[in-house]
């Protein structure tokens, strides 16, 4: 499954799954991080899953990078092993003010803002990763008729809570931050909570994600 | 006894809580954080009879000035630091790399980091800092870590939880060295950079920008040429990662980094070198040798060794 382990400077492991962005491949990731995970190696300090890649850093005090490839390259993972994600259902009110991208898309993807979103409801999303900022998930894959460009000029602030979508892939963000995905909503719920010493994300890589739309009274309203 | 505490009169430009920093989160979108320049960060902690992995306040350019409010307590600064300790109408320079005693009153103004970035400050004792995901270190961007993930304020006070009565002067003579040149491991996406372009890598110098901070150094000075495509799919990036946009213009990852990134991956800087990279200031320039794996391995047990000596004069 891991096609090429290369090093990434001194002190991590790159490890390839391919070119190509889809669920067969990321799913490989996700079982080789779980696996890793449960083997508890002392000197492994970060195990990054993304879409195809899985970066594993280590302390180069402890091992060294050609010590840790051996190990690494000696866990088999079935190819039948199940990745057992949980389903979440994620409440979104696309009405103003929090959809500050929809009218733009409109004319960007050429169809009705009731057509964008029932065709962005409809689907089950599956999570890639998260990251970048601290617990923002990256879901996918959006309906082909949705998939649009980042904008041309990044916002210096999305509103945290802000779901956007960008190609076909979508995802929501945990902090007030920069960023330049096409935002259609907002959700009221907590999706990073800082003050959790355990699981602080509420999505993982792996899970599966409903929307739900939500009036701007539920939003308002919800606890 | 009332409480010790430091009464903030001046916070300095980015003066922050540091300890070694949190380890596997990348996978949430954390990164470590902690001291950027790990050697003079332990180097403090030693210098006051400290366990290593203690808080300590890192500042920037320009630190803090404080009043010092309680019993006396040892204190000590490290890095390339002008520092002043005012008690009662005396006031002296201060001298890196020494322990002071510090009395109910005195101040200690932190003038500036010379030639340089970070410096820092660590007391005989500890800090009453809150802890997330086993460091206090504070992430101002993700708002994690002590004083609720904020850089220092004005007017703020800083408590300090425990005192060791610890006393005993102590002095090393250190001086942080510069080097020629900061070292590179050729990055995964190397082959997407036109011969031209690895070659003005690693012969042409970049000027530091202002733009740079605990999340990312970024440099200035002759384009860099990708020939496939300056956006690759995401993935996970570790400190020391030199990214090159669509613009040509390096960006190298620092210890608050975003923990994924799509920009192709030119080199990164061994571990050897990240300390005195990140002490190399805005307006300065940096030059790049390429070295291979084995080199920097070496090179990493060399720069250790000569830490634990340090820590060991002390």
């Amino acid at each position: 499954m891991i096609k090429n382990i290369l090093n990434l400077g001194d002190a991590a492991l790159y490890c390839d799954f391919g070119q190509d962005v889809n669920k067969t491949i990321n799913s490989n990731v996700i079982k080789y991080y779980n696996n890793i995970k449960k083997l508890n190696i002392e000197s492994i300090n970060n195990i990054t899953p993304s879409y195809n890649k899985l970066i594993i850093s280590f302390d180069l005090n402890k091992i060294k990078f050609n010590e840790l490839k051996n190990i690494i390259e000696k866990i088999h993972i079935d190819d039948d092993e199940k990745l057992l994600g949980k389903q979440i259902e994620i409440p979104v009110c696309c009405e103003e003010p929090y959809s500050l991208d929809l009218s733009e898309l409109e004319r960007k993807l050429n169809l009705t803002k009731e057509i964008i979103l029932n065709n962005f409801f409809k689907n089950e999303y599956f999570c890639y990763m998260t990251g970048f900022i601290a617990g923002m998930p990256f879901l996918g894959d959006i309906n082909e008729s949705l998939r649009a460009k980042r904008l041309e000029t990044p916002r210096v602030k999305v509103p945290k809570g802000s779901v956007g979508i960008t190609e076909q892939f979508t995802n929501i963000y945990t902090f007030e931050s920069p960023g330049g995905w096409n935002i259609i909503g907002n959700t009221p719920l907590k999706v990073f909570d800082s003050t959790k010493e355990i699981e602080p994300n509420l999505i993982n890589p792996g899970d599966t994600i409903l929307f739900k739309r939500i009036s701007k009274e539920e939003y308002l309203n919800y606890e | 006894m009332s409480e010790n505490i430091f009464k903030v009169i001046r916070p300095g430009i980015n003066t922050t809580f540091q300890d070694k920093g949190r380890s596997n989160l990348y996978h949430l979108g954390i990164p470590f954080s902690g001291a950027m320049d790990n050697r003079n960060y332990l180097l403090a902690n030693k210098l006051v009879g400290n366990d290593l992995n203690n808080p300590v306040l890192e500042f920037a350019f320009q630190g803090p000035h404080l009043k010092y409010l309680g019993e006396k307590i040892n204190l000590a600064i490290t890095g390339d630091v002008s520092f002043k300790i005012k008690h009662n109408d005396n006031e002296i320079e201060g001298n890196c790399y020494e322990t002071y005693e510090i009395h109910n009153e005195d101040e200690i103004d932190i003038l500036s980091t010379n030639k340089s970035v970070y410096g820092y400050l660590s007391i005989a004792g500890s800090f009453d800092v809150s802890y997330q995901w086993g460091s206090c270190s504070t992430n101002t961007k993700s708002n994690i870590g002590a004083n609720n993930g904020l850089k220092l304020q004005d007017n703020q006070i800083i408590k300090i939880s425990k005192i060791s009565k610890n006393f005993s002067k102590k002095k090393i003579n250190y001086i942080n060295s510069k080097i020629e040149k900061i070292r590179v491991i050729k990055g995964t996406n190397f082959d997407y950079f036109s011969k031209t372009a690895i070659s003005n890598f690693f012969e042409k110098e970049f000027k530091v920008s202002k733009l740079s901070d605990r999340m990312g150094m970024r440099l200035e000075g002759v384009k860099l040429e990708n020939i496939k495509t300056s956006n690759i799919k995401s993935e996970g990036l570790i400190k020391g990662v030199i990214q090159v946009p669509g613009d040509g213009n390096p960006i190298i990852m620092l210890s608050d980094h975003g923990t994924i990134g799509g920009y192709p991956k030119i080199g990164v800087i061994i571990s050897a070198d990240y300390d005195r990279l990140v002490q190399i200031p805005p307006g300065s320039n940096i030059k790049f040798q390429q070295v291979e794996l084995s080199d920097a391995e070496t090179l990493f047990k060399m720069y250790e060794m000569h830490t634990h000596n340090l820590i060991s004069q002390i």
